[in-house]
């Protein structure tokens, strides 16, 4: 296998003028990855900033509720700003500081991305900028005032759909015109080689916990391992460390936004086909001359019209199913889950709590599922009364 | 038969369009009249939705060309059309996802049939050739490697396996203050020289005939891009007489 590819997806489709920059970033944390000073530092800042380890919290109410397999909880929402995106930014955060890089740049949809990376710049003394789509800083003016507060300097992209595709278009464009001092701190396992593989690795401890934790918890693996999957980050985290258990089934939950045959979707894995765009050649939501569509979901997160390359190809193989759902579900979800647990989660993460409550009554009760909750949901609320109807001034 | 030496005879004009903008028929009258004002080359955009790699006067030129639902099929039969009037070398500068999805075998047989000598990716570096190369060779049109003097390294593995003629991007970023990285530019034209033998045009930023005489001094050829987009920008369906007068200002100032 070409090492820049996982099967035929992935590689390195960018311009001329960034592939020096890629190949100096690939030798770095080839380098760095294997370096005892810098993973010593980044296991102190995991543990003593982030919050490390995660809970891996059993959901009693949920399971007698629905009757069905044994419910957990990997609690990602836990985490120092309050999302799984706090695991790669610190680890790309300190990887540029060894490089040597005084300033990083990053897109964000939701804004989840963009608020860790101006924490960890903030933590490590970085410059930070961040490029959002127009109509996301609209849609999530609260986060924009976080990274605003925590030093970051955003900039609404006002090309294209203005959305988190543009952000990442407008992210690489600049990073292309000032790399000497600057690293481009990715957000998820996707765009050119090395980033799916390097988020990958920083995201896998979650699921290097989880299998851990579940062992000690339960003295057996698991039967399912579940996630929502936008652009990939928290579903290949949470799926990696078990994709050797041949038995351990992997299921990914996009965003069907009004439904997989309305044209308002986000359902790359369901609707999608094979192409090469943002550096990589994976599955998208394309039209049938190749221009990338808009799409749609309620969830900014899953908001991309992507996936990451690994996951392309895990679905290929038939290593990991994909599964979509609709707004109203991941709603429905939210309120659920909140309700009978007392855990807001992130409307991102409530995809995959949905398909949980569909699968988990028609499990055995011995059986086993665990459910990446990947953010937790305050930033949302606001978002999901509008969706009930109900007006919020935040 | 190849072109783009043809191209090459003397110093080179080449002149970037935007296909379909505004829309088809602008295009073909323009290709017409830049090769009677002199161009040697055209490099022809394909729109794209996402367009990362231009400048945003070019990306508002795919915005239009999108607007007017200009797609590989049609513009093919553009070219076909051109051809009738004029047999000036072609070269398409496309990214490569509508490219993969018209499919490759089909689309450098295409390229073959109206002869389109050559094409430009920019979001196919070197280490990507390898997805096009071999239906590229079936059909003679050559891959055009672009350079960015970043590392003198790479750049020497880039020259010695170009074909048809290298795009020099010679600064990052800005453009305004080429002339200041002169003795850069000249020090990467000899590398180049010493791995190559195929002709060298500099394209970025170059607007003024001032500026089209300075860098065709160092150079085999020239592109200008923004210029051009500029004129149609302004022009719309009335542009082939103004691209016209431009061109010929600006091939008078490099002979």
């Amino acid at each position: 296998m070409n090492k820049t590819k996982f099967g035929q997806f992935g590689g390195q489709y960018i311009p001329e003028v960034l592939m020096q920059e890629i190949i100096n970033l690939e030798k770095a944390y080839e380098k760095y990855s294997k370096d005892e000073k810098f993973n010593k530092e980044l296991k102190d800042l995991l543990r003593n900033y982030a919050g490390r380890p995660s809970l891996l919290y059993y959901a009693k109410n949920m399971t007698e509720n629905l009757g069905g397999a044994k419910i957990y909880l990997k609690r990602e929402d836990l985490n120092h700003t309050g999302s799984h995106k706090i695991n790669n930014v610190l680890g790309q955060a300190l990887l540029a500081k060894y490089m040597g890089k005084k300033r990083v740049i990053a897109e964000t949809g939701a804004g989840q991305h963009g608020v860790a990376t101006a924490t960890a710049a903030a933590l490590l003394g970085l410059e930070c900028e961040i490029y959002m789509g127009l109509e996301d800083t609209i849609r999530q003016s609260l986060n924009v005032y976080r990274m605003e507060l925590l030093g970051a300097k955003v900039h609404a992209v006002t090309f294209g759909t203005q959305t988190l595709k543009d952000a990442v278009n407008e992210a690489m464009k600049e990073w292309s015109k000032r790399y000497e001092d600057t690293m481009y701190l990715l957000g998820s396992v996707m765009g050119p080689h090395p980033y799916p593989t390097i988020v990958r690795d920083f995201q896998s401890v979650i699921s290097k916990e989880a299998r851990e934790q579940i062992l000690e918890l339960e003295g057996r693996l698991p039967n399912v391992v579940m996630a929502c999957i936008g652009g990939g980050s928290n579903a290949m985290g949470m799926f990696y460390n078990f994709i050797n258990d041949k038995d351990v089934q992997l299921i990914g939950c996009e965003a069907a936004g009004l439904g997989i045959d309305s044209d308002k979707h986000a359902a790359t894995m369901t609707k999608g086909n094979i192409g090469i765009f943002h550096g990589m050649k994976s599955i998208f939501c394309q039209d049938k001359h190749g221009h990338i569509s808009p799409v749609y979901s309620i969830s900014a997160g899953l908001d991309y019209p992507g996936v990451g390359p690994e996951h392309a190809y895990l679905k290929e193989i038939g290593r990991a199913n994909y599964v979509a759902i609709t707004d109203e579900e991941a709603v429905d979800a939210f309120e659920y889950l909140s309700k009978i647990e007392g855990i807001i989660p992130a409307i991102e993460s409530s995809h995959a709590v949905a398909y949980a409550k569909k699968l988990a009554p028609t499990m055995k009760k011995d059986e086993i599922i665990i459910v990446c909750l990947s953010g937790r949901g305050d930033k949302d609320v606001a978002a999901i009364a509008k969706y009930r109807g109900r007006i919020i001034n935040e | 038969m190849n072109n783009i030496n043809n191209a090459f005879k003397n110093k080179s004009l080449i002149g970037f369009i935007m296909a379909g903008d505004p829309d088809l028929n602008t295009t073909k009258e323009v290709i017409i009249s830049m090769s009677q004002a002199g161009a040697d080359m055209v490099e022809l955009g394909i729109p794209f939705s996402d367009p990362i790699a231009e400048s945003s006067i070019v990306q508002s030129a795919n915005l239009r060309a999108l607007k007017s639902e200009t797609y590989l099929p049609s513009i093919f039969e553009m070219i076909k059309e051109v051809r009738k009037t004029t047999q000036i070398s072609i070269i398409l500068h496309s990214y490569i996802n509508p490219v993969f999805n018209y499919g490759y075998e089909e689309f450098f047989k295409k390229c073959s049939e109206v002869n389109v000598d050559g094409i430009i990716i920019p979001d196919l570096p070197f280490e990507e050739k390898s997805e096009i190369q071999y239906y590229a060779d079936k059909n003679n049109v050559n891959i055009i490697s672009i350079v960015v003097p970043i590392d003198i390294n790479r750049v020497e593995t880039i020259a010695k396996d170009a074909k048809g003629f290298i795009y020099l991007v010679p600064s990052i970023g800005s453009t305004s203050s080429m002339e200041g990285h002169l003795s850069e530019i000249t020090k990467v034209i000899d590398t180049l020289k010493k791995n190559t033998n195929i002709p060298i045009a500099i394209g970025f930023g170059i607007n003024t005939a001032q500026q089209a005489s300075f860098f065709s001094e160092i150079a085999d050829g020239i592109i200008i891009g923004n210029g051009i987009v500029k004129i149609i920008e302004k022009y719309n369906k009335e542009s082939a007489k103004y691209v016209f007068d431009y061109i010929k200002e600006m091939k008078n100032a490099i002979i």
